[in-house]
């Protein structure tokens, strides 16, 4: 998948650097100086990676007018493109620093996200990247918070979660031993499937070259008697496992990571096939809380669709930020260097409550501590578990 | 029984191996190229096949018709445009073109298609389940493995025994001989490639029913283990591609059941390795004699 949205940006880039360029030439908007904190962010707005980009674009700008109308602390958003491709990022950022950012959001996506985190480091401008996942983007920058899970992270709470619930007693893992994403959980979740409840019983894996075929890692899960197959992939194999399965008659209970969303958007599937699917996100557009029943409903008012797990991860960020400022006294004449300051402070000690969890609270490293939800597949859409 | 039922899963993998093979080593056969870009032929064909069933509710049959037709003009044009002008150029500038055309079909379907995943609708409904039910084989499998022989007949009847047919072999023992007896060698590859490519359409539907997720690099990974199997089997050996595709889907589902998913990769190119060792042609590849 990265492969393919590698591609796409390559095709894009040309066009996409011109619009890109009249985009960055517009002057700045805010006359006004100093009443208002300038938010900076960086996201793929075209290319293959778009969908992630806009979905936070929109959901951050959905948070900052809620905030402005609150009176009090006013913010600016300004997102600007990356095309998810780091050298871009890199302008992106350098365009939000001659703006007059005083706050960023990071990069939406890992690996541009890893290109900025280090300029936000170094120039002691405040990050809290939506979704860039990896443990490199935060580690050893302590200005650097994630809202995301880390990839780890999701081993751990997957195996957590299985025992605590009693999901299974005889579980099978599948997963792609060529990508960093699926590697990373499937470790932790062994380490921490250690001692549980709950016994492995068949581990078979899978490389992009050979993700077609599976009937020899499901006979194997089947033989082995695994009731539970936990699958930390991305959906398109997940897809072709769910149909295979089906094909030989084994019906296990399906775990999935969130590399599992996607599954029921797929064009042409057959949502029938993950009838059952169990899968950890930290949001659930279905939830009935008031807080997700308001965004959800003016996410879709005003762009038309159901928000996703990214932009309920970027309206999170707006909030935290929020939050931080207000506790910390951050007023709009200060400078990024202090605000980071008064930030870093703030991240490390209090506890927010936001669409994507109760009571977080961040490490040092910067990285988020949160209970993930469980979501079950029902009737083509997600259900909560609890 | 697991063994049984492994046999049969590697059986299917291999009979798409098989039908995907079969239209490498006939232009290989004939017009003495690899053409890299079979893979990717097969990919458009699942798609058009793809959006007629899905967009234009055709039935099944018209679908499949549809597709060959358009692989087989795509396939007219590819020869035309991008092989035809390098008829007298060396073998590896052909070579690197049709990677070329690999990589402009792919990204083409990128911008046409978009790079989100398509699942491609079940034609072939259903599953025999023998020994109640401990083996099951699908119907896709018996109709591909029914396919491929329909098709490694009808061109072995081709190739024989028809005039075009003799033309082929003509040109594939010796072009210059062939345009001395009158042949038009530049005809006669067009048509290869026209068959090869309608035959790429057929290959592009059997392999997604089989596996249905769809998307602009679908063809290319059964593409290259196809063209493995190909040489496996001898490459310009229509019976050989047949039996190629079936071993070394056997011999991959062998590996990942017995030995080790992660070395079964590793596994069936050292088989390759070692069949190659020891009969360089591959196992029904002609012997050729080169005269000095």
């Amino acid at each position: 998948m990265k492969k393919i949205i590698a591609v796409v940006c390559a095709i894009l880039m040309l066009s996409v650097s011109v619009v890109a360029c009249t985009a960055s030439n517009k002057p700045a908007a805010s006359d006004q100086t100093a009443t208002v904190i300038k938010i900076g962010a960086t996201g793929p707005l075209t290319g293959g990676a778009a969908i992630y980009g806009q979905a936070c674009a929109n959901a951050a700008q959905i948070a900052v007018d809620e905030i402005n109308a609150l009176g009090g602390l006013q913010f600016e958003l300004r997102y600007e493109d990356d095309a998810h491709d780091p050298e871009k990022a890199v302008n992106a950022y350098a365009a939000l620093k001659d703006w007059g950012a005083q706050v960023t959001l990071g990069s939406v996506t890992t690996k541009p996200a890893l290109a900025t985190s280090q300029l936000n480091f170094e120039d002691n401008l405040f990050a809290i990247t939506p979704s860039a996942s990896a443990v490199d983007v935060v580690k050893g920058k302590s200005n650097v918070f994630q809202m995301c899970f880390t990839d780890p992270n999701q081993g751990t709470a997957s195996a957590d979660y299985i025992a605590s619930k009693e999901l299974g007693t005889k579980v099978a893992i599948i997963y792609n031993n060529g990508d960093a994403y699926s590697t990373g959980i499937y470790q932790t979740f062994v380490d921490e499937a250690a001692g549980k409840n709950f016994e492995i019983v068949s581990t078979t894996t899978f490389t992009d070259e050979t993700a077609t075929d599976f009937s020899a890692q499901i006979a194997d899960a089947k033989d082995n008697g695994a009731d539970l197959v936990f699958l930390p992939i991305y959906y398109q194999p997940a897809s072709l496992i769910l149909k295979q399965c089906k094909d030989v008659g084994y019906a296990p209970k399906f775990f999935g990571v969130d590399g599992m969303d996607g599954i029921l958007t797929m064009e042409g599937f057959d949502p029938t096939l993950a009838e059952g699917v169990m899968l950890l996100t930290p949001f659930n557009a279905d939830a009935s809380d008031e807080k997700t029943v308001n965004f959800v409903k003016k996410y879709q008012e005003k762009f038309g669709e159901i928000p996703n797990q990214f932009a309920a991860d970027a309206y999170d960020c707006v909030y935290a930020i929020y939050q931080a400022c207000q506790n910390g006294n951050v007023t709009a004449d200060m400078t990024a260097e202090q605000i980071n300051e008064v930030l870093k402070v703030q991240f490390t000690s209090m506890t927010f409550n936001g669409l994507t969890g109760e009571n977080m609270t961040w490490d040092v490293e910067g990285m988020v501590s949160k209970e993930p939800k469980g979501m079950v597949i029902q009737n083509g859409g997600y259900v909560g578990m609890e | 029984m697991s063994f049984l039922s492994h046999l049969i899963n590697g059986i299917s993998l291999g009979s798409i191996y098989a039908i995907i093979a079969l239209g490498y080593t006939m232009v290989y056969g004939i017009a003495k190229m690899l053409n890299f870009a079979h893979g990717d032929v097969i990919m458009v064909g699942a798609y058009v096949c793809f959006f007629a069933l899905n967009a234009f509710g055709l039935p099944p049959v018209v679908s499949i018709l549809l597709a060959m037709l358009v692989c087989t003009v795509l396939g007219i044009i590819i020869e035309r445009l991008a092989y035809k002008p390098l008829r007298a150029a060396p073998s590896l500038a052909v070579l690197i073109t049709a990677i070329g055309v690999s990589y402009f079909l792919q990204n083409g379907a990128l911008i046409l298609w978009s790079a989100s995943p398509k699942v491609f609708p079940t034609i072939f409904e259903g599953t025999i389940r023998l020994f109640d039910g401990q083996l099951t084989i699908g119907l896709t499998t018996l109709i591909t493995i029914a396919a491929c022989i329909v098709i490694m007949v009808g061109l072995t009847l081709f190739t024989g025994k028809t005039k075009m047919g003799k033309a082929m072999r003509a040109c594939s023992e010796d072009k210059d001989a062939a345009i001395l007896m009158g042949i038009n060698v530049n005809r006669t590859i067009s048509v290869t490639f026209a068959i090869g490519s309608g035959l790429a359409a057929i290959a592009g539907v059997l392999l997604c029913s089989a596996y249905p997720l769809l998307q602009p690099t679908t063809g290319s990974m059964p593409g290259i283990k196809a063209f493995t199997a190909a040489v496996f089997g001898g490459i310009g050996s229509i019976p050989g591609a047949f039996l190629g595709g079936i071993l070394l889907g056997i011999i991959e589902i062998f590996a990942k059941a017995y030995i080790s998913t992660e070395l079964s990769d590793a596994i069936v190119f050292l088989v390759l390795i070692l069949v190659l060792l020891i009969k360089p042609a591959g196992l029904l590849g002609k012997k050729t004699v080169v005269k000095v």
